[in-house]
């Protein structure tokens, strides 16, 4: 059996969901998943990791502050040690920043926000957008261990109930590139490429004072994060995180609600791999209704309210 | 400084995407093309850091001979010259290769400070930047915000899920340029002429080979048919019933 090596990331010990993923998704390949903790309280993330499918769990201590460089060294030493077959981690910031350089360490192409991964004969095949996903490429690697992240929210997790051997691992302390500080969201705020629903707001909220409407909307849903197209972000009426699209974050909920959002092909290019696509818009022509699943033809400032409403109605009855 | 902005030419991001008769590469017929979104970034911070500390900066780009083209305008907007290494095998060429051949040009260049686009928007690869500083033995920030530079170290910071990274690094670097660390200049008049007489130089690599097979290029499955549930307020309970009944996600 082929051995699958997985960064996985942590809050405090508890791990990522998006980390959750790609474990599931390196398991559901057949392979034995070894996955790879770093900082304060990486052994207690090693307790969840087995439940979610790792075999074992190598615990990378001693560092203070992160160094994704130093990390990158650490990771890849493991990997040549177990000789794995595989590096994965999850495409979130950290992930994207950390697996460019495990690969190049391995001497191995890297394949960015896979959205499918499987095994073939003793390698893998993934499926990963090209051109913010308006076309899906299916490619191998010759390379000597397949390096991939994994698309946040594309891969399901899964509970095995098993428990890892855990392992530690003095990390390298000598980065040139330190982490000194996070400056965390307000109130918990969760990121657009990571939430399970999303509400989107557009040019048709007039102006930054119309996105309380979405920002009321998220609140009553629960879960869910307020994106933006590109256009009220070059405004400044919303900040470059939130913008979903080609130059901003493509992102695959299980819900998408695009309010006063015409569609340009560069927004549709950030959400249209969505579970269900809904559409507020007063424009009946607009090219958002040909991708959304339900559409209201409407005035957001009507629509939206009143959305908000029944949500509440039936969260309160739930 | 010797800093280097690194670049790639890309489709222009409304072109539409058209699979060729091989069923595994793009049918480039009808793009046009430009320099990447965040690497106009790149380039700004390239010309900004010059202006705050002296130096030179060179535009950098592994590409076919039409990308000259785009070398020329970053150029334009106030770089030194350029290099552009043309790659026969350029719709092929994977991100480590890449990393490669841009880390042996700039280690032969004696860069000490290189920009790059945080992500092309072709591939999206998210890679090219810290590969190669990674080739080089470099420190590299990657998505970066608000950057700051003095005596041989740098402070930076960059976006993640769970808020704003402070980070500390030291030269040599490559930084990989986010939104909202600048905003890039237009070449004026005068940038454009005095483009044409700076040195632009077409070089020749030594081949890294690609690791990268495509076994075929599909477009996304269309989605299923939508429909319109109604018009205004009165259609939200309409809305509520098929998000909890039909497509169950509430």
């Amino acid at each position: 059996m082929s051995t699958i090596l997985v960064f996985a990331e942590h809050g405090a010990g508890t791990v990522r969901r998006a980390s959750l993923e790609c474990i599931a998704a390196a398991k559901a390949t057949g392979s034995d998943v070894v996955a790879i903790v770093t900082g304060q309280g990486a052994t207690d993330a090693a307790e969840s990791l087995g439940n979610h499918g790792a075999s074992r769990v190598v615990c990378l201590t001693g560092a203070d502050q992160y160094s994704p460089d130093a990390t990158g060294v650490d990771i890849a030493a493991v990997a040549c040690d177990l000789g794995v077959r595989g590096f994965l981690a999850a495409a979130t910031s950290t992930g994207k920043d950390l697996a460019p350089r495990v690969a190049m360490h391995l001497d191995s192409v890297l394949f960015s926000d896979c959205t499918g991964l499987e095994a073939a004969g003793d390698s893998f095949k993934i499926s990963r957008p090209w051109l913010a996903g308006k076309a899906i490429a299916n490619c191998t690697s010759t390379g000597p261990v397949f390096c991939a992240t994994t698309r946040l929210n594309s891969f399901a997790t899964n509970e095995v109930g098993g428990t890892a051997e855990v392992s530690e691992r003095p990390a390298s302390t000598d980065g040139k590139v330190i982490v000194t500080g996070i400056t965390a969201k307000e109130g918990g705020k969760l990121d657009v490429a990571e939430a399970p629903i999303v509400v989107s707001g557009g040019r048709g909220l007039k102006e930054p004072e119309g996105f309380k409407i979405i920002e009321d909307l998220a609140e009553a849903l629960g879960n869910t994060a307020v994106g933006a197209s590109r256009a009220v972000v070059d405004a400044g009426w919303r900040p470059h995180s939130e913008q979903v699209g080609q130059t901003g974050k493509v992102v695959s909920p299980g819900l998408y609600i695009a309010v006063g959002i015409s569609g340009a092909i560069q927004h549709i290019a950030g959400m249209k791999t969505s579970g269900v696509i809904v559409a507020i818009n007063k424009d009946p022509d607009a090219p958002i209704f040909k991708l959304a699943d339900y559409g209201i033809v409407g005035d957001a400032f009507e629509v939206v309210p009143a959305l908000t409403a029944a949500v509440k109605e039936l969260m309160a009855t739930a | 400084m010797n800093i280097v902005a690194c670049i790639k030419r890309v489709p222009t991001t409304d072109a539409q995407a058209k699979v060729n008769a091989d069923g595994k590469s793009l049918d480039t017929s009808g793009f046009q093309y430009m320099t990447s979104f965040y690497d106009e970034i790149a380039v700004e911070e390239a010309i900004k850091t010059k202006e705050a500390h002296g130096g030179e900066v060179t535009v950098l780009t592994v590409g076919p001979t039409e990308g000259t083209k785009e070398v020329r305008e970053c150029i334009a907007k106030g770089a030194d010259g350029g290099v552009i290494l043309t790659d026969p095998d350029w719709g092929q060429r994977d991100n480590l290769s890449t990393a490669k051949v841009l880390a042996a040009r700039l280690s032969e260049m004696g860069a000490e400070l290189a920009f790059f686009g945080k992500v092309a928007t072709d591939r999206d690869n998210n890679a090219v930047g810290a590969m190669t500083a990674t080739k080089l033995g470099w420190a590299c920030v990657t998505d970066v915000i608000e950057l700051s530079l003095a005596d041989g170290r740098g402070t930076a910071k960059r976006e993640s899920e769970s808020g704003v990274e402070s980070v500390e690094f030291s030269l040599p670097a490559i930084i990989t340029c986010d939104k909202g660390l600048n905003e890039p200049r237009y070449a004026g008049l005068k940038g454009i002429m005095a483009a044409k007489k700076k040195p632009l130089e077409e070089a020749q690599f030594e081949n890294v080979p690609n690791q990268i097979e495509v076994e075929s290029l599909e477009l996304p499955a269309p989605r299923k048919e939508g429909r319109i549930v109604g018009e205004g307020p009165e259609a939200v309970a309409a809305l509520i019933d098929a998000l909890r009944n039909e497509a169950k996600v509430l």
